[in-house]
């Protein structure tokens, strides 16, 4: 059984205890949520979820299908294995001092991010990007002592027509 | 007109048919209570406990096909109730729950009997409503008894604050539902049908195992006729029980960890499974790596989620049953399997069930089989959990559908009382058997003032191993036989039938078996027996926990005279 990252995307009904009664599935069924974004979709009433579970692609589908019985799930399905596009956003507030702000700025650059705060002793850099990116940019920046990281988690869809 | 929150939910459970509420009383439930009796076409039967009333309208559910409701203040009242709503969820009843709950304003304040009811019944609901708007009463409540009673039926919860109840709304009964995410039978798939004809009508060796999902859509008749076209032999699991005759030739008993040992057999030996409504629960199928290792496995029922989930499936066919099998059933050959057959019924010859031994005193499995003889098989019966519940299973012979009433999935000790008021509820004309082990019974055994202030004529015989009989065997079997307070002093249940108000009588030999089921079945009312049986009888044929439904344990040294 082959472990690794799925996406889940799900159009769910905006009602109050939506996001509990999926998250409490995940737990039931002993699942561990790597990410979980939600927010408004297309259809007023109905919000977007994008969910990022470990595990192989049975215990997945028997998830997936547990959600979709779920009444306030519209529609559930695994996109791991299709062609989708992703993207993550994160905020990172690194310090900064007159010496390294330079250096910060160019690396942003390479990574098309912006520097969306400023203060006296740190930056505060916002990234788009898929996880790999994110990840790597933190990575260059932590040599220059990260105070704050916030991720949405990712987002995801499927490219092209449907 | 404007109507309050409490008279649009007893109007709307009018509307959905609803004529038994099971339930008791409480400070958030009040004004509901206060407008019953402006509503005399609700009959409310008072229980001693909550978990009584959830499991009460689980019976009459299991009956009438139609959602039971059972109604409890907020707090306790609603923590009370979740072992009831479990068992629905488990065993897939229809059951509307509905809960008082604290006015509004206080939710969240951890104020008098506040408990977030919809967050701990999340896991055990098919779905739960928390009403904040008296307006949305009626609408809810027609989803809720939609939801509970289609696709695979199950528990809902209506969760009410006290205000919701006294403030008043326009009361519109809507004649529809909007459920966008709530998909409903699909249609059977042609493909997977021609592909499950070629399967059956190719095998040799096939095996039917028949569940509760044909009970559920009623599809006795397309079941019968599926199996005597093709001349499949059948066996059931636990509740499949009373889908299908069992003086039936083709009819084998049940399979599992207490199934008939020619059953498991037949399953082992068999070429095709053919699954129809049931899930492979544990205790069905034993170590699935070693399950029906020669077949290939065609699996029925209306829950997608349940196709694969505890074993790989060859064929899946996702719909109701009962269109399923009207299908299927135009697909498939007339056929003989007469070799086949005459190996399953050799098997039977070799390891029958044996309900009386010569060395033994009073033992439970003559009693059930009285029972049966007395009733002519027509009871319905209504089990506890444990050993007693496997001997009614084993030593019945039902042949009248749906006539096995019992708590599957969750196994809840006590069930047999409180369900069997709501099964008898349900059908008054039918006679109902409430068969309780001797710990069990003490779990609900409040209940007997229900049955007594009610006049539910049902009969209770106990099952009475002074043990917890079960759990017993598996210490004899398994721990030898250290018995860690497994064996039970008991009060005298005639004395606490009769303080009911419950004739009663104590049955310790054989000999007194039939005239006291007689005494019952004359007696117009409740009655109850407590038979005295042997404490140290085990269940047989018995699967080794943990292993395949080869592994099989039997009675050393069977007698071959069978009785059955
Ligand atoms: C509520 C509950 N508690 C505990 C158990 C575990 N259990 C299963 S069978 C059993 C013994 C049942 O004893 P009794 O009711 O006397 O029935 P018997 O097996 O003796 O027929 C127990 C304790 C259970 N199934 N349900
Ligand atoms: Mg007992």
């Amino acid at each position: 059984m082959l472990v690794v990252k799925h996406t889940l995307v799900a159009l769910v009904e905006d009602k109050p205890g939506v996001l509990n009664r999926i998250s409490s599935l995940f737990r039931r069924r002993n699942f561990n949520i790597d990410s979980i974004a939600v927010g408004s979709s297309e259809q007023p009433g109905f919000s977007r979820m994008t969910v990022v579970v470990r595990g192989d692609s049975a215990e997945v589908e028997q998830v997936r299908k547990q959600l979709d019985k779920l009444v306030n799930v519209v529609r559930v399905s695994d996109i791991t294995y299709v062609a989708i596009v992703t993207r993550e956003l994160a905020l990172i507030k690194v310090k900064a001092t007159a010496a390294t702000r330079s250096e910060i700025a160019q690396i942003i650059d390479i990574f098309r991010a912006n520097i969306i705060d400023v203060a006296a002793n740190s930056l505060t850099i916002e990234v788009t990007g898929d996880e790999e990116k994110v990840d790597s940019l933190i990575k260059l920046l932590r040599g220059f002592g990260i105070r704050e990281v916030v991720r949405t988690g990712r987002v995801a869809l499927t490219r092209g027509n449907v | 007109m404007k109507k309050t929150g409490a008279q649009i939910l007893c109007e709307s459970l009018i509307k959905e048919g609803v004529e038994v509420i099971f339930g008791i009383l409480g400070g958030s439930v009040l004004p509901i209570y206060d407008t019953l009796p402006q509503y005399p076409q609700l009959r409310h039967i008072l229980v001693r406990h909550e978990q009584a009333a959830a499991h009460a309208a689980d019976g009459y559910a299991r009956i009438t096909h139609r959602a039971g409701v059972c109604l409890a203040t907020s707090g306790p009242g609603a923590t009370n109730l979740v072992t009831g709503i479990a068992n629905a969820y488990m065993d897939s009843v229809p059951l509307v729950a509905i809960t008082g709950q604290v006015a509004s304003p206080f939710i969240g304040k951890d104020a008098f009997q506040e408990i977030d009811i919809t967050g701990i019944t999340l896991p055990v609901v098919k779905h739960s409503y928390l009403v904040t708007d008296p307006a949305d009463l009626a609408g809810v409540v027609k989803e809720a008894f939609f939801i509970a009673q289609t696709g695979r039926p199950g528990p809902v919860l209506i969760d009410i604050p006290r205000d919701v109840q006294v403030n008043e709304a326009e009361f519109v009964y809507p004649d529809k539902v909007n459920l966008p995410g709530y998909k409903l039978k699909p249609r059977v798939n042609a493909a997977q049908i021609t592909k499950a004809a070629e399967l059956i009508n190719a095998a040799e060796r096939p095996v039917v195992i028949g569940g509760r999902g044909i009970i559920i859509s009623q599809a006795y008749q397309e079941f019968r006729e599926f199996v005597e076209k093709s001349q499949i032999p059948v066996v059931t699991t636990l509740l499949g029980i009373g889908s299908f005759p069992e003086n039936h030739v083709l009819s084998f008993g049940m399979l599992g960890m207490h199934g008939m040992a020619y059953a498991n057999m037949a399953v082992q030996n068999a070429d095709l499974i053919i699954a129809i409504g049931m899930r492979f629960d544990d205790r069905a199928t034993g170590d699935t790596s070693t399950f029906a290792p020669q077949a290939r496995i065609l699996h029925i029922d209306i829950d997608p989620a349940e196709i694969g989930k505890n074993l790989r499936v060859d064929i899946p066919i996702v719909g109701d049953i009962k269109n399923v099998l009207t299908t299927l059933n135009k697909r498939i050959d007339i056929k003989e399997h007469v070799a086949w057959i005459s190996q399953i019924n050799q098997w039977k010859h070799e390891y029958p069930l044996v309900d009386d031994r010569e060395d033994a005193g009073l033992l439970p499995q003559y009693v059930i089989s009285r029972i049966y003889e007395l009733t002519e098989g027509k009871a319905i019966m209504v089990t506890g959990v444990g050993q007693n519940q496997m001997w009614a299973a084993q030593y019945f012979q039902y042949v009248k559908p749906n006539s096995f009433i019992s708590s599957g999935g969750l196994g809840t000790m006590g069930f047999e009382l409180p369900a069997a008021m709501g099964v008898k509820v349900a059908a008054p004309d039918s006679v109902v058997w409430s068969i309780a082990g001797d710990g069990g019974f003490q779990m609900t055994i409040q209940e007997l003032a229900t049955i007594s202030q009610e006049n539910i004529a049902i009969k209770i015989a106990i099952i009475n191993n002074s043990a917890l009989g079960m759990v017993r065997q598996w210490q004899e079997l398994f721990y030898s036989r250290r018995y860690v307070d497994t064996l039970l002093w008991n009060p005298d249940f005639v004395k606490v039938s009769e303080a009911y108000g419950i004739p009663a009588l104590k049955v310790t030999r054989k000999a007194e078996v039939v005239p006291a089921i007689h005494s019952a079945l004359d007696h117009s009312g409740p009655f109850l027996i407590d038979f005295n049986v042997e404490r140290e009888e085990n269940v047989y044929p018995m699967i080794v926990p943990g292993a395949g439904l080869s592994s099989i344990l039997t009675l050393p040294k069977v007698s071959q005279d069978s009785s059955f």
